[in-house]
């Protein structure tokens, strides 16, 4: 038996392993992702009916207006989320990572805890915290702005009116964002710090290197591979923003477009209009910008493929 | 040991910043707890609860859990409930169980087809999800299974990046020559796995479990297009619907988020390390 098993190696094992996976992700994954191709390609109206019109979707997207305003929003989220909340995260990583901060472990799990909220709850939340007159966020502003004036009688006011989900959109969902995700892409910083060598931290403080040059000489250029990650990580997961504004605006892009972004365009197109064709072209478009972004970073750390 | 007066000030510092910063992290959930507990009532509403001239200057009779007797009795809450419990406990344990096959059959076995098959996985690691949205409706509604748990269950049952986790983690925690002597005294693959490598990748299972369960648990897109029957919503879709047929009852809104959050805060308090590093995985590339 066992000269037998040695000799033939793993035998059919490794198919049987490998097949529930395969036949799977061919059928729910694999299938729709080759059926996207042609699907983008055609108009439909509903899951039954369509017409082949080859490339016109992609041309009716690129001159379609909304698109370019979906397009302009999602990145200007996605800088927001990669030039606030990153660096926040960074700093926070790197207080957290001193022995002399009592109660670390309870901070580390506060900050992580928001991530854990569903997306659409994390919605309902912050409608109501960016909500006018009533909100949390605009009754806390509005009387820390009346206790600064008592305490220095400059003329410091906020006006609890101040329109969030009309006018101020995109700032809204930064900060929401800001609140889920600072606290989980501080973990990922927290390993890579991990990896800074503190004899190089030390020797380079006793050659008289500050604080600012330590940073920038020895902890930069040791997590760097976990940062440029996590920045990619942040930009996929900002490119596909929709529950977010989706709840918190009711169910629309909001004022003016103001808060539309692409997966919300692509779902208001082929689930709202029926148009499934049009939202797979949608989809082939966000597709395309994501692989750029993850070769530009393959590239920009300086890695081989990875495996 | 150092304790220049300056050292003392900075550390003082950064203390009072780390400490409001958790504050103001944790300042939303008390917010949606004291607005879920709020009753309707003509008067002030302070900045958290009623104001009036009670204890704390708060007007305590109206405060009480009305909210939630109306959820549960009312609006039935308990469905959603069992749907999303029952949906992602599902969801979870397929994907766990094929990837972490094919995960390890891809580390440690020889075959043919191993490499297309570990390049699919990689290259699938770049797909948007909402690439998928409209193929998948489209093939589900040929299958007959638009407004199915099978159809919603099914594209979650076979996680690429759960492959790629679980061959990493076969990889540096499942040692070959383990499995080499186990075969020489006669044990076969299927007990090797079950009995050897399993056992092994413990971490990697529970992280999965419990990030495949959160996943499933907070998606909102693909139940939201692939269910039509109210009898099936999950919580996600169920509360967003109460969002809009309540729009302004806050009080409402609050307590079936919080129903909705909380059996996850409950179970990461019990698993943090689990959970932390499930959804972390992945940043350390082997």
């Amino acid at each position: 038996m066992s000269a037998t098993a040695s000799k033939l190696g793993p035998g059919i094992a490794p198919y049987v392993f490998v097949a529930p996976f395969v036949a799977v992700f061919g059928a729910f994954m694999l299938g729709p992702l080759i059926g996207s191709i042609g699907l983008s390609m055609r108009a439909t109206a509903g899951p039954a009916v369509s017409d082949f019109v080859f490339l016109d979707n992609f041309a009716f997207l690129l001159r379609d207006p909304d698109f370019w305003t979906a397009l302009r929003n999602t990145f200007i989220f996605a800088a927001g989320s990669v030039f606030l909340q990153l660096p926040l995260s960074l700093a926070l990583a790197m207080a957290l990572n001193s022995d002399s901060i009592a109660g670390r472990a309870f901070l580390r799990l506060v900050y992580f805890a928001p991530v854990l909220v569903g997306l659409v709850f994390a919605a309902l939340l912050f409608q109501i915290v960016f909500e006018k007159d009533t909100g949390l966020l605009n009754t806390a502003l509005a009387s820390f702005a009346d206790s600064a004036r008592g305490w220095t009688g400059l003329p410091f006011s906020f006006d609890p009116e101040f329109p969030w989900l009309t006018r101020f959109v995109l700032p809204a969902l930064i900060l929401a964002a800001l609140w889920m995700y600072t606290g989980f892409n501080m973990v990922y910083f927290l390993a890579a710090l991990q990896s800074v060598d503190r004899s190089l931290l030390e020797a380079a403080s006793i050659d008289g290197a500050g604080p600012w040059r330590r940073f920038l000489h020895v902890t930069v250029p040791a997590i760097r591979p976990v940062g440029s990650f996590v920045v990619l990580l942040s930009i996929i997961g900002s490119m596909q923003l929709f529950e977010l504004p989706w709840i918190m605006l009711n169910g629309g892009p909001g004022p003016d477009n103001r808060g539309l972004t692409i997966v919300m365009y692509l779902y208001q197109w082929g689930f709202q209009s029926g148009d499934l064709g049009y939202a797979a072209a949608i989809g082939w478009v966000l597709a395309v910008i994501l692989i750029v972004f993850a070769l530009a970073q393959r590239t920009l750390s300086g890695e081989k493929a990875t495996s | 040991m150092r304790n220049t007066p300056r050292e003392i000030v900075g550390r003082t510092t950064q203390h009072l910043l780390l400490y409001t910063g958790a504050l103001i992290v944790l300042l939303p959930f008390v917010y949606m707890l004291c607005v879920s507990v709020r009753e309707p009532g003509p008067g002030a509403l302070g900045m958290f609860l009623p104001a009036g001239n009670g204890a704390l200057g708060v007007d305590w009779s109206r405060v009480g859990l009305g909210n939630y007797i109306r959820l549960f009795v009312e609006l039935d809450v308990i469905q959603p409930l069992l749907n999303s419990i029952f949906f992602s406990a599902a969801s979870a344990s397929l994907a766990t169980v094929t990837a972490a096959m094919a995960g390890y059959t891809l580390a440690k076995h020889r075959f043919v087809g191993r490499r297309a098959v570990f390049a699919t996985v990689l290259a699938a690691l770049v797909i948007p999800g909402p690439l998928l949205l409209a193929p998948l409706y489209t093939m589900l509604f040929r299958l007959g299974l638009l407004d199915t748990y099978a159809g919603l269950i099914l594209p979650a049952a076979a996680p690429a990046f759960g492959v790629f986790l679980f061959r990493q983690a076969s990889i540096s925690s499942v040692p070959t020559e383990l499995l080499e002597a186990a075969r020489i005294d006669g044990c076969g693959e299927y007990r090797a796995f079950f009995s050897i490598a399993l056992p092994l990748l413990r971490p990697m299972t529970s992280a999965f479990v419990l990030i495949s369960f959160l996943g499933a648990w907070n998606n909102f897109l693909l139940p939201q297009v692939i269910l039509t029957n109210e009898d099936k919503f999950p919580l996600a879709v169920f509360v967003a619907q109460l969002r809009g047929l309540y729009g302004t009852d806050y009080g409402l809104i609050m307590a079936s988020t919080f129903v909705s959050i909380a059996p996850v805060m409950v179970l990461f308090l019990f698993l943090q390390r689990e959970f932390i590093s499930g959804l972390t995985a992945g940043a350390v590339k082997g």
